[in-house]
């Protein structure tokens, strides 16, 4: 395993292990507005950092980049949703977490 | 290692995600495990090395038929008496599932075990075609007959949609101005139509081809309907009419050419096959994005629309 490898395996287990706590924050956040926050954030970063590993190991630049493509258009698609979801919620009247521990 | 790892965690998954579907007692549970489980088998095609089909499956079964069942999902009022009729047709959905994947399992022990299937056949015809790729070579060149009728069949049952649901509505002027979702759509709008017009290109040596590509629009589509940049495709409207008529009528086209000059039905000239074929596919793709949007019929009705709190 030579020192690329390496590097392209931290960076994949480091977005790996951001998914899980994302994946975590979706499920354990008391609101919709936190768990999105959760799903959006933490995932994308997770991606990129996987995407960083894939692209150290794709062993050309046009994979490389057509691996970022993916990750930006990622990106652009959950701000939004993450936006639009957010939006629909509070004209439904959903109401934020106020702080206290649910009982 | 990692290969096997992955085989297994889909051997797995996709008939949990399976079981799941069938035993979720909500429909919305049911839905979304459904997008999952199109998603996992997409997945699985890529890994049965036929990238065509996971193409497709990601594009049709999981994007579209994804965005049809939570729009049919918003015009049902279900209550928990449906869900009890359901638990009571179990039973039979059981056996019923028990039957088939008996017979499908008969099938694949009675193909002969040595059997190279027709691959051979088609590597040793693929110059003549005119394309490089073996599943385009088939669908357009060898067995063109079908896919000409297939179209035929995607025309029908986009009339059927429309018979059954006649509705459709024109854009919302108030909801066009929303900044987030125009945003939205003129970030993506290019990069579809770039996609869907690669995915016709790569069809003559790649996996791609004029369904995947007329998918991807058709989910560019609905997008547009969605954000209200576009109303619900009318059957009135002369425009979509000829849209849905494109690739049908220029297969024909291709198809009665070679009688006049005493050819045969559907036969190419060998000069211009891969023109010919890339031509009808561009054609079919408008079909065949046009004829999925029909059966997407528009934004949820009225009756259904939650109270808005003040």
């Amino acid at each position: 395993m030579s020192l690329l490898d390496g590097v392209a395996a931290a960076f994949m287990l480091a977005g790996a292990g951001f998914c899980l706590a994302g994946t975590v924050g979706v499920l354990r956040f008391p609101d919709v507005y936190c768990r999105l926050h959760a799903l959006t954030k933490v995932d994308n970063l997770g991606l990129g950092l996987v995407v960083v590993g894939l692209a150290l190991q794709s062993g050309s630049w046009a994979t490389a980049l057509k691996l970022l493509l993916v990750w930006l258009f990622v990106l652009v698609a959950s701000a939004f949703t993450c936006q639009l979801i957010a939006r629909a919620a509070l004209r439904r009247g959903t109401p934020a977490w106020s702080g206290r521990r649910e009982s | 290692m990692m290969d096997g790892l992955l085989d297994a965690t889909l051997a797995i998954c996709l008939p949990l995600l399976a079981w799941l579907v069938l035993r979720t007692e909500a429909l919305s549970q049911a839905v979304v495990l459904f997008v999952a489980f199109g998603l996992f088998s997409a997945l699985g095609w890529a890994r049965l090395d036929a990238p065509d089909i996971a193409l497709v499956e990601a594009a049709v079964g999981t994007g579209l038929t994804g965005a049809l069942l939570m729009h049919t999902l918003s015009w049902t009022e279900e209550d928990s008496s449906d869900v009890r009729a359901r638990a009571r047709r179990r039973p039979w959905a059981l056996l019923c599932t028990v039957a088939l994947t008996a017979l499908l399992g008969w099938a694949v022990l009675a193909l002969p075990v040595d059997s190279q299937g027709l691959g051979p056949l088609i590597a040793a015809r693929q110059e003549d075609s005119g394309v490089e790729h073996p599943v385009t070579a088939v669908l357009l060149n060898f067995r063109g007959y079908d896919t000409l009728l297939e179209i035929a069949v995607l025309l029908v049952a986009a009339l059927g949609a429309r018979a059954v649901n006649p509705r459709s509505e024109r854009p919302d002027k108030e909801a066009m101005e929303d900044p987030l979702t125009g945003e939205l759509f003129r970030m993506m709008t290019p990069a579809l139509l770039l996609v869907a017009g690669y995915l016709v290109w790569v069809g003559d040596h790649g996996p791609g081809g004029a369904f995947q590509a007329g998918a991807i629009l058709a989910g560019g589509g609905v997008v547009a309907i969605l954000t209200a940049r576009m109303g619900t495709p009318r059957m009135s409207s002369a425009r979509v009419r000829w849209a849905l008529l494109t690739g049908p009528l220029m297969f024909i086209l291709v198809a009665v050419a070679p009688l006049v000059s005493g050819g045969r039905l559907l036969e190419y000239p060998p000069k211009h096959a891969g023109t010919l074929i890339f031509v009808v596919e561009a054609a079919l793709t408008v079909s065949i994005a046009m004829v999925l949007l029909m059966f997407f019929p528009g934004t949820r009705p009225p009756r259904a629309l939650p109270e808005e709190k003040p």
